[in-house]
């Protein structure tokens, strides 16, 4: 559905490289994100497929049409919703998805099914500017109007950037039940925790893409076994620990500190309790845990 | 078409719902062209002046009641000595001083000549000269005044003398308002078009709507004329009320066709909203399209010929009057409105500005993409 081919995009006359040979491809009514902090080259790569920005090099097709030749047709058919709420702000909800169905010569009630489970919410206020909607409200209305003209590929840039957790989970029910009318929808988040309910991911830093996989195979793959060690001291704790010569990584994660060791030993939690003591450290705890996406990236940021 | 009208559709909603333009449109033609053909009158009056009269003749007495009598002065004392009245000069309230010599009336009569002094305060520059100017004049007039009295003029006149009438043509009485109102109105109509506009297109940049209609399968064309039309209208719809303002107000019915006068505000807002356009395409926000609009409007007005004569411009800044669409459209306005000019007088003036509109508008939809 989605394709890219080492994807290459600088800007600044070649100074700063956003997106640095990127390939990867979604399948059809796949759920795709590209997960990556600020920065990584998300929204370029979104905005090269919504035919907005012109690649350095490489190729990218949509639908099997060509991003640079066939962008005529890609407009026609593609939904996208950039991370900036960019509606018309004096215009009324209602005015704001008829306009945008117009534009795409149609009408609101041909495609009306699928948007209905999200406009039933904006209906009460659909007499009220966009401009004086709640942030979580202006996400609605953006998907609506992105949708109105049944897209065959869904381009959501940051879609719960700035919104409440309960707006953000609404948000992904909406997603999913969108999927499973056979739309394509590719999204990008800097949130891990929405990683696990995109069916593929692709995790990004620094232009470069470091892993394309479902989230459970991604979490497979975490060669290490991963601990979480807490104690009444967690500031001393954490340099104790960085200074330990078993370590490989250790980062605070919540109330607890995430550690992990450079090789595969039995003895390694004796082994660092027993330095923990020398070290005065008193009522550590220490379990084994299962990695996370975030414990991944981590792990896989620092290769 | 469809396309066009419901982009028309949206862009006059908005239109209607932003006050600010709304005031734009409505108000400020009404209080610009009531403040401004009154402000700008080239007429000075009130110029203070300071007489200091050593004389106290008789002589001196009319002269100085000739003075006052004439209407351009405002009389602000009688000091004692030249010292006190460049005081008054000094503390700027006083713009000219008249000096009377002591044995002014004596000298005139046995020695047939006398001097007067003036010192002018030229810190305005149009103030200094006019108002020098009349006080020369009046002199002039009260000494031709006493030279009749005096002399006895022999039966015919030994010296050949030109008698000089003028006679202003189109505006009789050189009445400024009927001379400075259609000058006024094409200003607006240009700030309307080369402005407005283009604050509002960069406003769809900076508010990222401008990304939506991007992706949209909408064509450059149809966004383009979608923006350009609905200030297309503003335009006349400004001209319309500008020039029942000058009817109803200062009671101005154009000498020429009223028809003639849209015909070239038509072809004139192309020319202008290009340049809106051309603006609106360099810019990303509005600030940036707000002070590159006025930098170009600026210069256009100055160099326009609404204020100070072109022809007394320097040859080089003649030659940018000939690319300024605004010096074409004051000179029509005026043309129209005040002698009456006809299709052929004003055709000329009609193709340059078709011309700049056309070379504007093909550089801004060049440098105008839907993909960066």
């Amino acid at each position: 559905m989605v394709e890219l081919n080492n994807i290459r995009k600088t800007y600044n006359k070649g100074s700063v490289l956003a997106v640095d040979s990127v390939s990867f491809s979604v399948s059809e009514g796949e759920l795709f994100g590209l997960i990556g902090p600020d920065g990584a080259g998300k929204s370029s790569i979104f905005r090269i497929l919504a035919t907005l920005l012109l690649a350095d090099s490489g190729t990218a097709s949509v639908n099997g049409w060509d991003v640079v030749n066939d962008y005529h047709k890609i407009r026609n058919n593609i939904g996208y919703m950039p991370g900036r709420f960019s509606l018309y702000q004096d215009l009324s909800v209602e005015e704001n998805l008829e306009f945008f169905a117009t534009l795409f010569g149609t009408k609101i009630q041909e495609n009306y099914h699928l948007v209905k489970d999200i406009y039933v919410q904006l209906e009460p206020f659909k007499d009220r500017r966009a401009g004086k909607l709640s942030g979580g409200m202006k996400q609605k209305l953006a998907l609506c109007c992105a949708l109105i003209h049944k897209p065959v590929v869904l381009f959501l840039d940051e879609p719960t950037t700035g919104v409440d957790p309960v707006s953000r989970k609404e948000f992904w029910n909406m997603l999913k039940r969108l999927k499973e009318q056979g739309i394509t929808i590719v999204v990008s988040t800097p949130y891990m925790d929405e990683a696990n309910l995109c069916d593929r991911i692709a995790l990004m830093q620094n232009g470069k893409i470091m892993s394309v996989e479902s989230p459970e195979n991604i979490i497979k793959d975490y060669k290490n076994e991963l601990w979480a060690v807490a104690s009444p001291s967690m500031h001393t704790l954490l340099s104790d620990l960085r200074q330990f010569e078993l370590t490989e990584s250790c980062y605070a994660f919540g109330d607890s500190l995430h550690l992990s060791f450079k090789t595969k030993n039995e003895n390694n939690r004796t082994e660092t309790l027993q330095y923990l003591e020398s070290r005065n450290q008193r009522e550590v705890e220490m379990k084994k845990i299962n990695p996370g996406i975030e414990d991944c990236f981590i792990s896989l940021m620092q290769q | 078409m469809r396309t066009i009208r419901f982009l028309l559709q949206k862009e006059f909603r908005q239109i209607f719902r932003n006050k600010s333009i709304l005031a734009v449109v409505l108000m400020v033609p009404i209080v610009q062209l009531l403040i401004l053909p009154l402000a700008a009158d080239y007429e000075v009056k009130n110029v203070s002046l300071c007489i200091v009269d050593h004389d106290h003749s008789t002589y001196s007495q009319k002269l100085i009641s000739k003075i006052t009598a004439s209407g351009y002065f405002k009389l602000v004392d009688f000091p004692d000595s030249y010292q006190k009245g460049l005081s008054y000069i000094e503390k700027d309230k006083a713009d000219v001083i008249l000096e009377i010599p002591a044995n002014f009336e004596r000298n005139l009569i046995r020695d047939d000549s006398q001097k007067l002094f003036i010192s002018v305060n030229a810190i305005n520059g149009v103030k200094a000269n006019l108002g020098g100017a009349y006080v020369l004049g009046i002199i002039r007039e009260f000494n031709s005044v006493i030279r009749t009295q005096w002399l006895q003029p022999p039966k015919f006149s030994n010296f050949p003398v030109i008698d000089i009438a003028i006679t202003n043509w189109y505006n009789p009485y050189m009445n400024y308002k009927i001379f400075m109102v259609p000058g006024i109105l094409a200003v607006l109509v240009t700030m309307m078009g080369g402005y407005v506009s283009a604050l509002n297109i960069v406003k769809e940049k900076e508010l990222g709507t401008i990304e939506q209609m991007n992706v949209s399968p909408i064509r450059k064309h149809h966004f383009i004329l979608g923006k350009l039309i609905p200030f297309w209208v503003l335009g006349m719809v400004v001209l319309s009320i500008g020039l029942t303002v000058g009817f109803v107000v200062y009671g101005i019915v154009p000498e020429g066709e009223l028809g003639l006068i849209y015909l070239f505000a038509a072809v004139y807002l192309v020319s202008v909203l290009g340049l809106g356009f051309l603006v609106s395409t360099y810019s990303e926000t509005q600030q940036q399209a707000m002070f590159l609009s006025f930098f170009f409007i600026m210069i256009f007005i100055m160099l326009s010929g609404l204020f100070t004569s072109i022809d007394s411009m320097p040859q080089w800044t003649k030659v940018i009057t000939w690319f300024n669409p605004v010096t074409y459209f004051i000179q029509v306005m005026r043309m129209i409105v005040l002698k009456g000019s006809g299709f052929t007088d004003i055709l000329p003036h009609l193709l340059k500005v078709a011309a700049i509109g056309l070379v504007l508008n093909i550089w801004a939809i060049r440098n105008y993409k839907k993909t960066s």
